[in-house]
């Protein structure tokens, strides 16, 4: 009888143990997207140092902020670690989300000066550009522009182009260059297809139309508020230049984009370009390994820098990795971060897509010939600038977004009565918060 | 066990009245009726959710002069309520048509209902996103079949602010006329056949056997069907930010759109608790009116 018993019995109890005796394992959120892929595959290295277990949760782009900022304002302790937007690190810092990193750092022999100064400056710190660290800069992203240099490259088309404009068809130096181009290509047959001009960021829900319509602004030279009286904004977010930027992104809407592309961001404008509809197309520095690498069928890809216009400017995106306050494993992410700091770590990461902002990787001499999109990365970095990080970001986020699209999509109004509204429903925003 | 069978058994039937709806009771309370009180105590505070710490502040009437006050919240009123009627003037007329339709007998007849059923049994999710493939000026079947009887060239029923609030209008009616036709096709199938033979001998016309019996007879029906629609229509969400996320600008931004926006992206928990009660007490003072004067048709 004990024999049949322990026949049962032993493996049962075995398998109860096997279940509970789990390895010690951590939790990261992030976004949806190319990238993150690549962060699974090097996190593996990271398991196989020190047997922890990595999970992920991926959200898609238009829920990421919704999901992600729900489980911190609700105290949630799903993710140990979390590669959140620049924007919320006013938000993570204030409310006291994220885990402030100065201590570590020093303890652990980071330096903030070992990585790229803007992403420093956009993705870990607050108050912006004090010595007081919230996050890790994980991911340097910018926005930027993909073309089809296959086209660019036929011979009737540059004769036919120059003979227009009087200048060759190749990288656009200015925006006004780039509208040339793209409503050069508009509605042009080529190889017995109707294309179209650029495929541009309007979408509504999230943050997409104030990203792709900044990176007009901020090449004729926007600033969101006086430098010497902040919060105060007239003049300067709604100047006449801050205005025409607005009219142009307009323009370029109604002359360039292919038809329907009223609610269109990142994978939207992917499949645009991808589809062969556009001669360009407006995304982040994120999805370029992934268009280099799908060129196919005669289709051979460009990448370059946010054009100029009066000033040199492009709109920032990319992440920070920041350990969440509510997190029970701690000590856990925090070995995780010490272990992505590494300068090995973060070339391995370039290596395998991911955007490092470490400055060994960044200032090594075979970075710019690693990638076709590399030289531009760099360059867009030395120029960012980023909306509002303020805690109430997408208090000030949301009504751009309406303001911005009821424009440039619905023609409503004019580009000035936009920013100036803009302007109202921000200052009672900074009001409600107590900064003005 | 017997005492416990003899007092059960002495329980008067208010009792055990009471023992099986307080079950019922106290979830409701739970689930709707503490809620309800709540956003009506934060309705009057300026309380931000994602504010961890900061002590809401009675602000007394503000937030409702505020909502109130304010255009924006107006135009959404008016975009929810261009949505509603032309739904329900749509779904009622046709939803009746078809019914009338389905009533007759001829073969084929219970595969085409299962057919025009089949747009309500979809998650209205999944509706939004495959209207706007629909829509899609390119590719979209919409364009091509329109353009089919009359060349209108190409042209964008979700990015032009004069077509997109017509777009949400065609795609719920394309979802729920099957709803209000079912109703119908109830209310028609209990009208007594003798009716018709009398109104038959009497010599009336097709017409006016329509006018005196059939509308009547399905009115009330068509009425509480149009009273479902209406009240799902005015907090209608999933379905339009699928297809348009309230765009463009904010042409089809329903007063349901903003509250949420306002409540879980804004977290103006207070000013977005003033909004929903007002929504709410909106829909409770239309719903009540419509059922007096349902009643009072059904009573005729």
């Amino acid at each position: 009888m004990k024999k049949i018993l322990s026949i049962f019995i032993v493996p049962v109890f075995a398998l109860f143990f096997s279940l509970n005796v789990k390895a010690e394992s951590l939790t990261l959120g992030w976004a949806a997207w190319d990238p993150a892929n690549a962060l699974q595959e090097l996190s593996k290295e990271f398991t196989a140092e020190t047997g922890v277990d990595m999970n992920f949760e991926f959200v898609p782009w238009p829920n990421f902020a919704d999901r992600m900022l729900n489980e911190l304002n609700n105290q949630g302790s799903t993710f140990d670690l979390l590669i959140g937007d620049s924007q919320w690190i006013g938000a993570g810092a204030v409310y006291g989300h994220y885990v402030k990193l100065n201590d570590f750092f020093d303890a652990n022999g980071i330096s903030m000066d070992d990585f790229n100064p803007a992403t420093v400056y956009a993705y870990s710190t607050w108050p912006k550009g004090s010595p007081n660290y919230y996050a890790l800069p994980a991911m340097g992203d910018a926005l930027a522009w993909a073309y089809r240099k296959d086209w660019f490259n036929r011979p009737e088309l540059q004769s036919e182009f120059k003979s227009k404009h009087g200048y060759d068809l190749g990288v656009p130096k200015t925006w006004d260059e780039l509208y040339d181009m793209c409503t050069f290509f508009q509605g042009r047959e080529i190889d017995g297809v109707v294309r179209y001009g650029a495929a541009i960021n309007t979408e509504r829900g999230s943050e997409g139309i104030t990203m792709g319509v900044t990176a007009a602004m901020y090449a004729w030279g926007m600033e969101y508020e006086d430098p010497n009286n902040p919060y105060s904004m007239d003049g300067y977010f709604n100047s006449d230049a801050a205005a025409e930027a607005v009219e142009f992104y307009r323009k370029m809407y109604e002359d360039c984009a292919p038809p329907g592309h009223s609610d269109a961001y990142m994978v939207a404008n992917l499949d645009a370009y991808k589809s062969g509809q556009v001669a360009f197309q407006m995304n982040w520095y994120a999805f370029w390994p992934g268009v280099y690498k799908e060129d196919s069928d005669g289709r051979e890809s460009g990448f370059f820098a946010n054009p100029c216009q009066n000033v040199c400017a492009a709109t920032l995106g990319g992440q920070g990795i920041s350990v969440v306050s509510y997190s029970e494993k701690q000590d856990l992410a925090l070995e995780y971060m010490k272990w992505f700091a590494r300068p090995d770590i973060q070339q391995k990461w370039w290596d395998l897509g991911g955007y490092s902002c470490h400055m060994d990787v960044l200032g090594s001499p075979d970075f710019v010939d690693s990638a076709v999109y590399a030289q531009g990365f760099l360059d867009s970095m030395g120029i960012v600038k980023d909306f509002w990080q303020e805690p109430t970001f997408v208090e000030l986020m949301l009504p751009m977004q309406e303001r911005i699209h009821d424009y440039v999509v619905n023609g409503k109004g004019s580009a000035k009565e936009a920013l100036d509204k803009i302007i109202e429903d921000w200052e009672e925003v900074f009001e409600a918060d107590g900064k003005i | 066990m017997k005492s416990a069978v003899k007092k059960f058994k002495g329980l008067s039937d208010k009792a055990i009245a009471w023992i099986f709806i307080t079950p019922t009771l106290i979830l409701l309370l739970a689930i709707n009726i503490y809620p309800l009180i709540y956003a009506i105590r934060m309705s009057f505070t300026n309380f931000y959710a994602n504010k961890i710490g900061r002590e809401p502040k009675f602000v007394g009437l503000k937030n409702y002069k505020k909502i109130l006050g304010k255009e924006e919240i107006w135009e959404k009123m008016q975009i929810t309520a261009h949505f509603v009627c032309w739904t329900l003037i749509l779904q009622a007329l046709i939803g009746l048509g078809l019914a009338l339709l389905l009533n007759k007998k001829f073969k084929g007849n219970e595969l085409l209902t299962t057919l025009i059923v089949l747009p309500m049994m979809l998650s209205p999710a999944v509706v939004g996103v495959f209207w706007t493939y629909l829509y899609n000026p390119q590719v979209g079947l919409f364009n091509y079949v329109i353009n089919f009887f009359y060349d209108f060239g190409v042209f964008d029923m979700i990015g032009s602010s004069t077509l997109a609030p017509w777009s949400i209008v065609i795609v719920d009616t394309w979802m729920w006329t099957p709803f209000t036709m079912l109703i119908c096709l109830a209310g028609l199938r209990s009208i007594p056949n003798y009716m018709y033979e009398a109104a038959e001998v009497d010599r009336a016309s097709k017409w006016q056997q329509f006018i005196h019996i059939t509308l009547p007879s399905v009115l009330p029906f068509l009425l509480l069907a149009l009273l479902f629609r209406g009240i799902e229509n005015f907090k209608m969400f999933d379905l339009v930010v699928e297809l348009t996320s309230g765009g463009p600008g904010s042409a089809t931004e329903l007063a349901s759109i903003n509250l949420k926006r306002e409540a879980f992206e804004k977290w103006k928990t207070g000013y977005s608790s003033a909004f929903a009660v007002i929504l709410f007490v909106t829909i409770f003072g239309f719903g009540n009116v419509y059922v007096k004067v349902m009643n009072k048709i059904k009573d005729r």
